[in-house]
C-alpha cells in the first residue's frame, strides 16, 4: 500500500481498524525507506532530544522563502524510522515558506495515529521537526 | 502472609486504565505510585497540620515541627540508625550525595585521590565525583560488574589503595538488580582508611536496611521510590563524621547567629539543612515508611524475591530476548533488548498493551557502554505488583515481537 504524498497517506491510514495496524504501517513505511549511508551518521546529522538516535540530513535547493528543502534520515528504532518517513511526505521537497506555513499537529492528526504519536510526547518526533523548522527558518 | 490484594487495594493507581487497558505499572525503578495512607497524610498536612517548622511559637508551627521531626525518627529507625541527627533531611538521593561530596570531601580532596566508583552506579553517584577529578585532579577508579552483573565486595576491595578516600557505591543497580555487598565494601574501605558513600534509591526500597550493622559513612535514600512523595529524601551521616562536614547550602535555619562580620552554625542535623524544607513531603515520606513496615521489609523483600524468580523464568522462555544481568541475588529489576527491535519500540508498544516500562540509559551512561548497548527497556517491581503483571508483560512482549516482525 504505497503512498506518493501526505494525502495519499491520510487516505490509507482510515483504512485501518485498530492502532495495531496504523503502527505496523508507520514500521512499514520505516522499512521501505531508501537505506541511509552509515558515513552520514554524524554528530552534525545527529538529532538531539530522543531516547533513539536519529539522524536527520537535509539538503537546500534556491534560496529565501522559496528554497527547497529536502531531507533523508534514519534512527535505530522502527517506529521513529516510520515517523522519519511521515514526515518526509509532510515535508520533504517543499518550500521554506510551506514548512514553516504548515500546522504540523494539525496534519499529524489527520493520521490518527492516536495521541501518542503527538509532538508533545518525548518520541524524536518533536525534535524531528524542530530541527526542520529550523532548516526552513535559516532560509527565510 | 503477604496479602497482595490487600497491598493492591491501598494503592489507587492500581486501579487505574491506560488505552483502555489495565495499567501494569512496572517503572518503579523510576519512581514508585503511593498508597492511600500517604496521600491522605499529605492531604492532611497542608488541610490541618501546615505550617513552617522550627520557627514559629504558634500552634500550627509546634504542630508541623512536631510531625517534621516526628519523621527523623521514622528515618532513623528505618535505617538503623544510632542517633536521630544522623538523618538529615533533603530533596532526594541526588541532594543526599551532593551534600556528602560539597559537605565532606571537597574540604579534605587533594590531587591524585582516588575514588573508587561501580560502572553501574546511576550519574547520581558519578557526577558529583566526576566534579572532584575536573576541579581539584581527583582520579575516578572504576569496577566493572562480572557477566552475571555481580560486584563482588573483594573486586572493589582490590581496587583499594592508600590513595583512596572514597568508595561510592550503590547497594542495589538501578538497570541490572544486582546487590553489592555494601557491609564488606565497608570493613574492606575503613581497613584503609576511606570512607564509604552507599546509594541506597533503590536498596532501601526492596532490602531490610540497617546503617550501623553495614557501618558506611554515608547512605542516601529518596522519599518518592520509597512510595512517598517526591522532592524529599535524606542522607545518613554517621555522626563521626559531622565534625568533617563544613554547611553546604547557605540560609535559614542552618545558623545560630548571623553577624554583619560573622555567622555561627546550628548543629547537625540542621546545620545542613538551609532554609524551608519539604515539610508535607517528608512527613509523607514517614507515613509511606512507616506503611512498608507496617507490611514488614522482610515480607516485601520476600514477595518482591519470588516476582523476581517467576519473572526471570517467564523471560527466560523468550528466546529473542536478552536480559542484562543474570545475577541470583538480585532485585525485581529487569533490563533488555530485543532483537531487531529498540527500547524506544518496545516501551511505545507495551504502553498500548498498558504495560508501563522505561526506556532509555536509565542515568546510566557508563553501564550501557560496558554493555555494549545505547538503551534498554526495563521493567522493574515493587511490593504492589503480582504474578499476574509478569504474565502480561510477557504476553505484551510477544505481540510486540509480532508486530515488529
Amino acid at each position: 500500500m504505497t503512498a506518493e504524498t501526505f494525502d495519499e497517506l491520510v487516505e490509507n491510514f482510515e483504512l485501518f481498524d485498530d492502532w495495531e495496524e496504523r503502527y505496523r504501517y508507520v514500521i512499514d513505511l520505516g522499512k521501505q525507506m531508501p537505506d541511509f549511508p552509515e558515513a552520514l551518521k554524524t554528530d552534525a546529522t545527529l538529532v538531539e532530544g530522543c531516547v533513539s538516535r536519529v539522524w536527520l540530513e537535509e539538503k537546500v535547493t534556491g534560496e529565501g522563502p522559496e528554497a527547497v528543502i529536502e531531507f533523508s534520515g534514519d534512527s535505530d528504532a522502527f517506529i521513529v524510522k516510520g515517523l522519519i518517513a511521515v514526515l518526509q511526505k509532510l515535508f520533504s521537497g517543499q518550500t521554506a515558506q510551506h514548512i514553516l506555513e504548515t500546522d504540523v499537529s494539525k496534519e499529524l492528526s489527520r493520521l490518527d495515529l492516536s495521541a501518542h504519536l503527538s509532538p508533545q510526547r518525548s518520541n524524536g518526533l518533536n525534535s524531528m521537526v524542530g530541527r526542520i523548522r529550523g532548516y526552513a527558518e535559516l532560509q527565510s | 502472609m503477604y496479602d497482595i490484594d490487600a497491598i493492591r487495594d491501598d494503592f489507587p493507581a492500581t486501579k487505574l486504565e491506560v488505552h483502555g487497558k489495565p495499567l501494569i505499572y512496572l517503572d518503579n525503578g523510576a519512581s514508585a505510585q503511593k498508597p492511600r495512607r500517604v496521600i491522605d497524610c499529605v492531604t492532611r498536612t497542608y488541610e490541618s497540620e501546615y505550617a513552617n517548622v522550627h520557627r514559629g511559637l504558634h500552634h500550627l508551627s509546634n504542630l508541623a515541627t512536631e510531625n517534621y521531626e516526628a519523621a527523623r525518627g521514622v528515618v532513623q529507625k528505618f535505617l538503623g540508625a544510632a542517633h536521630e541527627d544522623e538523618i538529615i533531611f533533603t530533596r532526594g538521593s541526588t541532594e543526599s550525595i551532593n551534600l556528602a561530596m560539597y559537605s565532606w570531601l571537597e574540604p579534605r580532596i587533594k590531587e591524585g585521590d582516588e575514588i573508587i566508583l561501580t560502572t553501574m552506579e546511576h550519574h547520581a553517584n558519578i557526577v558529583p565525583w566526576h566534579f572532584m577529578r575536573e576541579r581539584y585532579g581527583a582520579k575516578l577508579i572504576w569496577v566493572d560488574p562480572d557477566v552475571n552483573g555481580d560486584i563482588s565486595a573483594e573486586a572493589i576491595g582490590a581496587a583499594i589503595t592508600d590513595r583512596t578516600v572514597l568508595v561510592a557505591v550503590t547497594q542495589m543497580s538501578n538497570v541490572l538488580g544486582s546487590v553489592v555487598d555494601v557491609k564488606r565494601v565497608t570493613e574492606l574501605a575503613h581497613d584503609a582508611g576511606a570512607a564509604v558513600m552507599v546509594d541506597g534509591s533503590q536498596g532501601a526500597v526492596h532490602l531490610p536496611v540497617d546503617v550501623a550493622e553495614i557501618g558506611c559513612d554515608f547512605y542516601a535514600i529518596t522519599g518518592h521510590k520509597l512510595y512517598g512523595p517526591s522532592g524529599c529524601g535524606a542522607l545518613y551521616a554517621k555522626r563521626a563524621r559531622h565534625e568533617e562536614m563544613r554547611p553546604w547550602h547557605g540560609g535559614g535555619d542552618m545558623i545560630r547567629h548571623v553577624r554583619k562580620d560573622e555567622v555561627t552554625y546550628n548543629v547537625a542535623p540542621h546545620k545542613f539543612e538551609a532554609g524551608t524544607p519539604p515539610i508535607a513531603q517528608v512527613i509523607g515520606m514517614a507515613e509511606a515508611i512507616r506503611y512498608m513496615q507496617d507490611v514488614g521489609m522482610e515480607a516485601i523483600a520476600e514477595h518482591e524475591h519470588d516476582l523476581r524468580d517467576y519473572t526471570a523464568e517467564r523471560l527466560a522462555g523468550l528466546n529473542w530476548l536478552h536480559v542484562q544481568g543474570q545475577s541470583k541475588t538480585k532485585g525485581a529489576i529487569f533490563s533488555f533488548t530485543m532483537e531487531g527491535a529498540h527500547a524506544h519500540d518496545i516501551s511505545t508498544v507495551l504502553d498500548r498493551y498498558g504495560v508501563a516500562v522505561r526506556a532509555g540509559h536509565h542515568c546510566c551512561q557508563p553501564l550501557m557502554d560496558h554493555l555494549g548497548v545505547t538503551a534498554t527497556c526495563r521493567a522493574s517491581f515493587g511490593m504492589y505488583n503480582n504474578r499476574a503483571d509478569a504474565d502480561v508483560l510477557v504476553q505484551s512482549l510477544e505481540k510486540a515481537r509480532m508486530l515488529f516482525e
